[in-house]
């Protein structure tokens, strides 16, 4: 049901039943490490190309998923998923491999809570019974497209983001055991022109608040009626200014705790990450592994993850564009 | 080696560059270069660096239209420069009446 001017209001309230992360090396090393169901040790994952890998990540996560979730494959209805590759090649061979219905969408590191939204309006409006939604980066894949060589030895600023290697999947259904799917806001494009590929969690943190704002205004909430608001992957260079820009237009962001799946995922101080972690899997492994584990132990009844997407390609920032970028909002509680 | 200054110029570079060569197929070159920076990007090891990563990055997609095709796809720039510039200095030598020559 529309609530407001662009939020989906579930109020059928669907579950997330079971949820998988399977992430690489470098989040195996991060804060959260126990969170996740699988750690691989090395980035190649065994695999011949860092393609194959990150497409190896989304498939083990979708498997442990509907595992987690107790059904069978043939239960699920559809998969929805998306990645940060051309032509989101990762999920179309993990859909080959699922054999699912399958809807393929293009949200960039927004993608995660974009393919929840969706999964769960399906399942709200009775159109599944069991829809799985899922995402996936890999370190490598992403500097091999998107920037140089992963091996080839270009200094980064320390406004850069490293792309976290991981994926996260979660199987969705009408009733069950498991935390709630409330509403999710779907946000529109922001573009303040922003240039620097290097720099986007600056670019995105204005499309993160135009979310946030819309959420509440929309709803009706207030920062007070969440115990955590995280952003997707603004880091920390972008996390002081959707803060600054919150408080500014009197959003008492103070009356909860407002973090960043970016700034949770690594120990910024501690490994060479710059300014934090970035990409499809940063927010779907911090919210599918670390905030539902949180939500199930009762830490935290009521959380908005706020999941921000650069929409950039190589080839239009090379061509002197601006980023244009994107915030979803889905707000999940636990069960009362 | 008993070779003189100018003799030995040719030797350096080349095991500067068997040298970048070997840390990037190690993966440490990169590592090395967020510390130092335009250190390891100016010499003629960021030029090797740069080759090798992109012949093993594209290795996946096949010896002649990932290897082949790519491996220039960094260096190919300061090769077009280069000669471009070197193009515009020999003008600018001709036309000072250094008659084209050192």
């Amino acid at each position: 049901m529309l609530r407001g001017n662009q939020t989906w209001w579930f109020e059928n309230r669907p579950v997330i039943i079971g949820a998988a992360t399977v992430v690489g090396p470098d989040e195996g090393d991060g804060p959260l490490a126990a969170d996740f169901d699988l750690v691989h040790p090395e980035l190649d994952m065994q695999q011949k190309s860092w393609e194959k890998a990150e497409r190896l990540l989304l498939e083990q996560a979708t498997d442990f998923a509907i595992q987690n979730a107790r059904i069978d494959k043939d239960q699920l209805q559809f998969y929805v998923g998306g990645d940060l590759m051309n032509q989101i090649i990762s999920n179309t061979f993990a859909a080959r491999a699922l054999g699912v219905p399958y809807i393929g969408v293009f949200g960039a590191c927004s993608t995660s809570m974009e393919t929840l939204a969706i999964a769960s309006m399906m399942v709200n409006s009775n159109s599944a019974d069991y829809a799985l939604a899922g995402t996936c980066s890999h370190n490598c894949t992403a500097e091999k497209q998107f920037r140089y060589p992963t091996e080839y030895g270009s200094q980064k600023p320390p406004t850069a983001q490293y792309t976290v290697t991981g994926a996260g999947a979660a199987v969705i259904a009408a009733s069950g055991d498991g935390p709630v799917v409330e509403c999710a806001t779907i946000g529109k494009i922001v573009d303040l022109g922003i240039k620097d590929p290097f720099n986007m969690g600056a670019a995105m943190a204005p499309a993160a608040v135009d979310t946030i704002q819309s959420h509440f205004n929309d709803t009706g909430r207030t920062p007070k009626d969440y115990d955590l608001i995280v952003t997707g992957d603004l880091a920390s260079v972008g996390h002081p200014i959707a803060t600054e820009l919150l408080m500014r237009d009197g959003v008492p962001m103070d009356q909860t705790v407002f973090n960043d799946c970016g700034l949770m995922v690594y120990d910024i101080s501690r490994q060479k990450v710059q300014a934090g972690g970035s990409g499809c899997g940063c927010s779907a492994v911090v919210t599918y592994g670390h905030l539902l584990k949180r939500i199930a132990k009762g830490e935290l009844k009521r959380v908005l993850v706020v999941a921000t997407g650069a929409l950039l390609s190589p080839l239009s920032f090379q061509q002197g564009e601006s980023i244009p970028c994107i915030a979803h909002a889905v707000a999940i509680s636990g069960k009362e | 080696m008993g070779m003189s200054k100018e003799d030995a110029s040719n030797p350096t570079v080349a095991v500067l560059i068997l040298i970048s060569v070997i840390l990037t197929s190690l993966g440490v070159y990169d590592k090395i270069a967020q510390w130092a920076g335009a250190g390891t990007a100016v010499p003629v090891t960021g030029f090797a660096n740069s080759m090798c990563s992109a012949a093993l990055e594209h290795r996946s997609e096949g010896l002649v239209l990932g290897v082949g095709a790519n491996m220039f796809k960094l260096a190919g720039s300061v090769i077009v420069f280069g000669t471009v510039a070197a193009f515009f200095v020999g003008i600018a030598h001709l036309l000072l009446g250094t008659n084209g020559g050192h």
